[in-house]
């Protein structure tokens, strides 16, 4: 029988902190108040007890953190470093896209970066536009660096272990407003999963509908209320954007040949541009314009009716959906 | 002859293979064989000549793009360093570092960065590792003045001092911000008390002389691997070339350049192996069996073949 425990979201991750550090002996977790204090959002809770000087705290310093995370990794070590918030990713860009991701290029594999950088990112209310970004376009934007953004405590358990074994340094995005979520049953001594994967949420025929992240939710809302109306959309959620699981995205709009992606971030350059592209190339033939929900080319507001009213909705993912579906004609 | 005159035989022997080197390169570089950036160090081959001699094989060490003679003292073999610059496939990379931004992890050298300031931090953790792999490994990172005025090193000397690492900083002070003076660019030109004001050991030194290098690097190693926290080294020394070649130096200040001659380390080391006894005859038959050495290693590094093109696209993922 496989070990299940009740978990929220944050105690996922902390479980499957605990499991590494357990596991891995060569694995390191530090960043800003994660140790002593248990991190900012209590994730990191009681893992400095548990497991001593390999859990630690650091100064406010994200190049030198994330750099301590490259050069210990060179030198075999298996850190897991947390940037507390993704905008603050932003001050230390250089660590990630100039060093981290070369590392293993340049050499030819004689040094690599088995790293994680775990971060969290997203819209919350009454968080200012520093604080509520969605930024994986970036690291997609950059070869080398992996890249991860589980909705659902097993996700989260699941992907920061299958990084943490990987060999590849990679981003594990989480989000905050899903910490303090519901708690349910997660497995938590499966063997490690390899890196990659999605994972349909709703089965359809009508329409393709592609997410990540905790804007996910919403769109199985909407899927629901369009099931309601007998609308049968088909949800995936990539729960990792690299590797990204094309095949399971282009089965399914060889069903459906209608395509929706939403996402939180910002739509232009973000990846939602890159999945209808790649649809595109794929010669796929789709039924009517496929279509991108996410936040248009704003920055964040902080007031919550403000921000509420530009992120994508239940009732605008609705929205496009029901529009998809219904322009168009089969061939 | 003396142990002190074999080392002295030895420091001039690794001087004198950087400095050939790099003017070996620069004569590729204009025939066009080697393209793109290419920085050299001449001038300051004393600091990697010093520092490399007190690392151990498992110590880290850190460069920038002027780092051809920090790899060279490393122990990288010249013939994969001009391979490198050459775009061959038996560069230490086959050609994917090339000048600015090689690498030798097998060889001790943990890279060279094309980002001034961008090492500093990656040094950190390979301070870092030697708590727990049983090494006691240390960490050097080389870096200019010009550096000093990135975030990074600032974020790094913090760090190193809050958690007493065993990173040695070396700081090669030439002078020149890339193309502008740094005593233009800092409040304080005594870079050497800025480190010190982060709370660790930090000095200023002669940094074209080979014996005070090795001094004062044998003192800063000990420091370190004693866990007394990181040290901070301000060498002096004087880029004899430009920041890059073709760079016109319009910059430079009338007689500059002649005055930074009479002080280089080659010019140093020389008037210590004539103090040594060695004569002028003995000191010009090293040098020819150096440069025949280079040139010998650049003939073998050219006949190689191109990097292939074809597996330009692996080692992007494990």
């Amino acid at each position: 029988m496989p070990e299940v425990t009740r978990l929220n979201y944050g105690g996922a991750v902390n479980a499957a902190l605990a499991r590494i550090l357990r596991d891995v002996p060569e694995s390191l977790l530090f960043g800003e108040d994660v140790g002593k204090p248990g991190g900012v959002f209590g994730v990191t809770r009681g893992l400095q007890k548990a497991f001593g000087d390999r859990v630690f705290d650091t100064p406010i310093s994200e190049s030198a953190m994330l750099g301590t995370a490259l050069g210990s990794a060179m030198f075999g070590r298996r850190p897991i470093v947390e940037i507390m918030w993704a905008d603050f990713t932003l001050v230390a860009l250089d660590q990630i896209v100039n060093q981290i991701s070369n590392t293993r290029y340049i050499s030819k594999g004689l040094a690599s970066a088995p790293l994680v950088i775990r971060t969290q990112q997203g819209g919350a209310p009454g968080a200012c536009a520093q604080h509520s970004q969605s930024l994986e376009a970036f690291f997609l934007h950059t070869p080398g660096i992996r890249v991860a953004i589980p909705s659902t405590p097993q996700d989260a358990f699941d992907t920061l272990l299958a990084a943490s074994y990987s060999d590849d340094p990679t981003m594990v995005i989480e989000n905050r407003s899903l910490y303090a979520g519901d708690k349910v049953d997660v497995v938590t001594d499966g063997a490690v999963k390899p890196i990659g994967g999605s994972s349909v949420r709703r089965r359809g025929d009508a329409l393709t509908v592609v997410s990540w992240g905790s804007i996910t939710r919403r769109v199985e809302d909407a899927a629901d209320r369009a099931a309601q109306s007998g609308l049968r959309v088909e949800v995936i959620e990539a729960h990792w954007l690299n590797p990204f699981d094309w095949g399971t995205v282009l089965e399914s709009l060889g069903r459906t040949h209608r395509l929706v992606v939403v996402h939180e971030a910002n739509v232009s350059g973000g990846f939602g541009a890159e999945i209808i592209a790649r649809v595109a190339e794929s010669g796929i033939r789709l039924y009517a314009p496929p279509m991108r929900v996410g936040l248009p080319d704003v920055r964040v507001p902080a007031a919550p009716h403000l921000a509420d009213a530009l992120f994508p909705s239940i009732g605008s993912i609705l929205r496009s959906m029901l529009l998809t579906a219904s322009e168009g004609v089969p061939a | 002859m003396s142990e002190a005159t074999d080392r002295y035989i030895r420091d001039f022997e690794e001087l004198l293979q950087i400095r050939l080197f790099e003017e070996k390169v620069r004569d590729l570089r204009l025939a066009g064989d080697i393209v793109g950036s290419v920085h050299l160090c001449i001038g300051e081959e004393a600091g990697p000549v010093g520092i490399c001699s007190v690392l151990n094989p498992e110590d880290a060490l850190f460069s920038t793009y002027r780092g051809h003679g920090w790899a060279l003292a490393r122990g990288v073999p010249i013939v994969e360093m001009f391979a490198e610059l050459l775009g061959r496939q038996t560069g230490v990379n086959g050609g994917r570092g090339g000048s600015a931004y090689l690498t030798a992890p097998q060889y001790g050298f943990n890279g060279e960065n094309s980002i001034v300031g961008g090492a500093a931090p990656i040094a950190l953790g390979a301070a870092l590792s030697g708590r727990f792999d049983g090494t006691n490994r240390i960490a050097v990172t080389a870096f200019g003045d010009g550096a000093m005025n990135q975030g990074s090193v600032s974020e790094s000397l913090n760090f190193a001092a809050a958690f007493s690492l065993p990173v040695i900083f070396v700081c090669e002070n030439n002078g020149w911000s890339e193309l502008t003076p740094i005593e233009e660019m800092v409040g304080e030109s005594d870079l050497w008390r800025r480190a010190a004001s982060f709370g660790m050991r930090a000095e200023r030194l002669d940094g074209n002389d080979t014996e005070t290098v090795r001094a004062r690097a044998e003192m800063a190693a000990y420091s370190v691997r004693a866990g007394e926290g990181p040290v901070f080294l301000e060498l002096m020394t004087a880029r004899l070339v430009g920041h890059y070649i073709g760079d016109a130096e319009l910059y430079r200040r009338p007689g500059e350049l002649d005055e930074a001659k009479l002080h280089e380390p080659l010019v140093k080391q020389r008037d210590r192996l004539r103090q040594a006894g060695l004569t002028d005859e003995a000191i010009l038959q090293i040098e020819s069996n150096a440069l025949a050495a280079v040139e010998r290693a650049a003939e073998v590094a050219l006949a190689a073949p191109l990097a292939n093109t074809f597996d330009g696209k692996e080692h992007v993922y494990a």
